[in-house]
């Protein structure tokens, strides 16, 4: 009976095979390491969003008026409502989480390296409209933070010469920004981004599929073929790797859930302390600081002592990424098997960012600035000589077949 | 991929296992998306149980107030209005009130807890638009019966006990909600005497 | 790799001490389950606060229901004339006239304890003391240049700043200690009105991470028994 109805949608459109070529019989390395779960971690948290998201905006209402209000109807009100916006709060900040480390899963592995250019390209530009997606959802509960960090950053656009004013002028809708924001904002975030989002989720997915998955080793297993074609250190997704990610999937909800239930706030970090003020576009707060998953931009942009050359420097930062692919000349991809030098850089490129992150997150202070600029400079630091040694990098022999 | 011996009924259930748990774990996950479905506190709030003052209420007048947004009509009756309610039966569907459009305190001839007070809410039974009050031309809709409820929307026609008459697309009696007298000039209606 | 991991971990705690900081406040030691204080948080907010101060996100109901007040005891002790038992704690005096009276309209204090903190309010509510040339009388050492009147005033006395910035109060009713439970009374109140689902929310918490302890250990036992085939 079963077998009747797959074979009658085989014959219309090709399921079985689609579900060999990307679950069944896709051959993924057998080292996959603890740095390997979160992308699929990542695809947990966007169904999350999605379905948070959606059942949010059946009481959320997208008006200066009442947007502050509908947040607090949703928390107390509507049953069950806070644990939906709690999920989805502490989904966007665990996105960024997944996220920062599912990227730096991609540098130290070189997982960017040819010939999965394209599936870097992708993944950069999710996280380039993963972060429109969380600046604009900030603005909805439409607290003091959410009023004044939209302010400010719709301000970076001022900084363009010539077209600057009359771009934020046009962004806002308005002289300030005001309810005209929310709504575009609103309509961006629940729907043309999360499609645009979901379309680019395809697309990186189906880019890796391509090419196969990288590993640990940094070693291109289709290269070892057995007779049958199989190669000789992959595994079939399924089960291997469906039950490998369904025991990621369980640890990470432990922590995931901690949070979500002991401490959504997430410190001030996650829910910071004046959005539980309604947006008042008369007084600024006294503290000012993006989410934590800006905040190292945000440091690089104050670190800048000019306005156009600090938005030139935050974009910069998050642009240098798109070219990794082509800064890295060496042909080993793995850290394990690359130069002292090569970790070296990485090690300070990942404290680098931390540091960035902290002091994004703070008040500037004159010793803090300068600290931001030295960090600032190593930030870029990391690709310059990334694109200096790896032309002619000391290696180490990269073995023939996977270690474990 | 080593060729030892595969342990098949430790891997079936164990995979049972997981697919049982983790279903739980689904399952529990839908209980507040279904549950954030139900009336919010606030709703509840607006559908409370409402007080009406009806000692002002004129002979023949009727009053609405409004009840979990729906229109409840209090109407005073007159002595004639309820001594002409036995003589209608023969021309209506349910005289006696058999179907459960009332609690069982308004099952009876006038359908109310005090005779001079109808209260009933004022949505047809048909298709739910709120029929007109007829108090004195209602005699163009049935011969011979001075006062009813004639329903603009498909000509529905309710007595003065908001009993149907037959011939009409409404299937039922009007409803009579759940209602209490606090004290001789207050009745509150929503709730059931005892259930407060 | 290791090192590196190490070295992350070890930033952390830096950037939670950076986090604190400000002006030293007074420890509340609030207690969400002495629904006593609460309670009595609630009569005291009602009496001296909400004449000014909404708390309009919450609902009376929902604040008898949580506080353990039978309903009738929340309509005679704490609604206002007129107020449903449904309806949201809203003000009694509009904005307007509010902010005629007092320069700016008080805020609302449903969420004061989440923008705050609770040791923020308890030291405020502290921080009251003598200084003729404000417009009401007095000052805070927590909220200098503060647009209210000091409204415990009768409880605490009229607090005095002493030379060693220490605030000494005389001739309220209450003694210090008896003003400090009033005080922590109140701002319980307020940490419990800007979350209010708090407990049930941990009480949830720890079935959810219960079961999830149990999930993780089938998967992992379902993990090792597949990967015996790789290993």
């Amino acid at each position: 009976m079963v077998k009747n109805i797959v074979n009658w949608i085989d014959e219309r459109i090709p399921m079985t095979a689609t579900y060999n070529r990307h679950v069944g019989q896709y051959a993924t390395p057998s080292n996959f390491n603890f740095w390997y779960f979160f992308g699929s971690l990542a695809m947990l948290v966007l169904v999350n969003q999605l379905l948070t998201g959606i059942w949010l905006t059946m009481n959320y209402v997208p008006t200066a008026e009442g947007a502050f209000a509908s947040i607090e109807y949703i928390m107390r009100d509507v049953e069950y409502g806070w644990l939906l916006r709690y999920m989805h709060s502490t989904g966007a900040s665990a996105f960024f989480v997944v996220i920062y480390l599912h990227m730096f899963r991609g540098l130290i592995y070189g997982s960017y390296q040819k010939p999965r250019e394209l599936l870097w390209l992708f993944g950069m530009l999710i996280f380039l409209v993963l972060m429109a997606e969380a600046f604009m959802g900030y603005l909805l509960p439409w607290g003091q933070m959410s009023y004044w960090g939209a302010q400010v950053i719709i301000s970076l656009f001022g900084a363009i010469p010539v077209i600057g004013d009359d771009l934020t002028l046009w962004i806002r809708g308005d002289f300030v920004v005001s309810g005209a924001t929310l709504n575009r904002f609103f309509a961006l975030h629940v729907i043309a981004l999360p499609l645009v989002l979901v379309v680019l989720v395809f697309l990186h997915l189906i880019a890796l599929h391509e090419v196969g998955s990288n590993n640990p080793d940094g070693i291109e297993i289709k290269k070892n073929k057995d007779e049958n074609g199989w190669p000789k250190d992959g595994i079939p997704f399924h089960p291997y790797y469906t039950v490998k990610d369904i025991m990621g999937v369980a640890g990470f909800l432990i922590v995931f859930c901690y949070v979500l239930f002991f401490m959504p706030e997430g410190g001030g970090y996650f829910l910071e302390k004046p959005n539980f003020e309604a947006a008042n576009p008369m007084k600024t707060p006294e503290h000012i600081a993006p989410v934590w998953y800006f905040t190292p931009f945000y440091a690089i942009l104050r670190a800048i002592p000019d306005k156009l050359m600090g938005v030139i420097g935050m974009g910069l930062a998050i642009g240098v990424l798109f070219i990794l692919p082509w800064l890295d000349r060496c042909n080993v991809k793995s850290i394990r098997y690359r130069s002292l030098t090569h970790k070296l850089n990485i090690s300070q490129f990942a404290v680098s960012f931390l540091v960035l992150g902290y002091l994004g997150a703070v008040p500037a202070t004159p010793a803090l600035t300068i600290a931001a600029r030295i960090f600032t400079i190593t930030y870029f630091g990391f690709f310059l000589f990334l694109w200096i040694y790896s032309k002619n990098e000391k290696t180490k022999p990269v073995p023939e077949r996977l270690t474990h | 991929m080593s060729n030892a011996p595969v342990d098949t009924g430790r891997r079936r259930f164990l995979t049972a296992a997981t697919a049982v748990v983790g279903g739980a774990g689904a399952a529990a996950v839908a209980v507040p998306f279904i549950k954030s479905w139900n009336p919010s506190a606030k709703a509840k709030a607006a559908g409370a149980p409402v007080e009406v003052n009806i000692s002002k209420i004129e002979p023949g007048q009727l009053i609405r107030v409004e009840w979990r947004g729906k229109p409840v009509w209090v109407v005073r009756r007159t002595q004639e209005i309820l001594d002409g309610l036995p003589a209608i039966d023969g021309q209506l569907r349910d005289p006696d009130s058999v179907e459960p459009q009332q609690p069982a305190y308004a099952q009876n001839t006038v359908r109310s807890i005090k005779a001079e007070f109808f209260i009933a809410v004022g949505l047809c039974t048909h298709l739910g638009c709120s029929p007109t009050y007829l108090p004195d031309t209602f005699g163009e809709q049935v011969e011979g019966v001075a006062s009813g409820f004639f329903c603009p929307c498909h000509g529905s026609k309710f007595d003065m006990a908001g009993r149907v008459f037959q011939g009409v697309p409404a299937p039922l009696n009007l409803v009579i909600p759940p209602h209490q007298y606090l004290d001789d000039s207050t009745v509150l209606i929503g709730v059931d005497k005892g259930a407060a | 790799m290791k090192k590196l991991l190490i070295a992350l971990v070890a930033l952390v705690p830096t950037l939670a001490i950076a986090a604190g900081g400000g002006a030293p406040l007074q420890e509340a030691n609030i207690d969400l389950n002495d629904t006593e204080s609460l309670q009595r948080g609630l009569g005291l907010f009602q009496e001296n606060c909400a004449g000014c101060h909404s708390t309009q996100y919450q609902r009376y109901g929902r604040v008898a229901e949580d506080l353990n007040i039978p309903i009738d005891e929340m309509r005679a002790k704490y609604l206002p004339e007129g107020a449903k038992i449904g309806e949201l704690m809203e003000n009694a005096i509009p904005d307007a006239d509010a902010a005629k009276w007092f320069g700016a309209a008080p805020p609302d204090l449903t969420l004061v304890a989440r923008v705050r903190g609770e040791d923020w309010i308890y030291s405020y509510l502290h921080g009251f003391y003598k200084d003729e040339s404000r417009p009401f009388g007095v000052n805070n050492t927590i909220f200098p240049m503060v647009g209210m009147p000091h409204v415990l005033e009768g409880l605490q006395g009229l607090p005095v700043k002493q030379e060693d910035g220490t605030i000494v109060a005389t001739g309220g009713a209450l003694s210090a200690e008896e003003y400090d439970q009033v005080v922590r009374d109140i701002t319980g109140f307020l940490v419990y009105s800007g979350d209010p689902i708090k407990l049930e929310r941990e009480r949830l918490g720890w079935w959810v991470l219960g079961f999830l302890f149990i999930f993780f250990i089938v998967a992992y036992l379902l993990k090792k028994e597949y990967w015996k085939d790789v290993h």
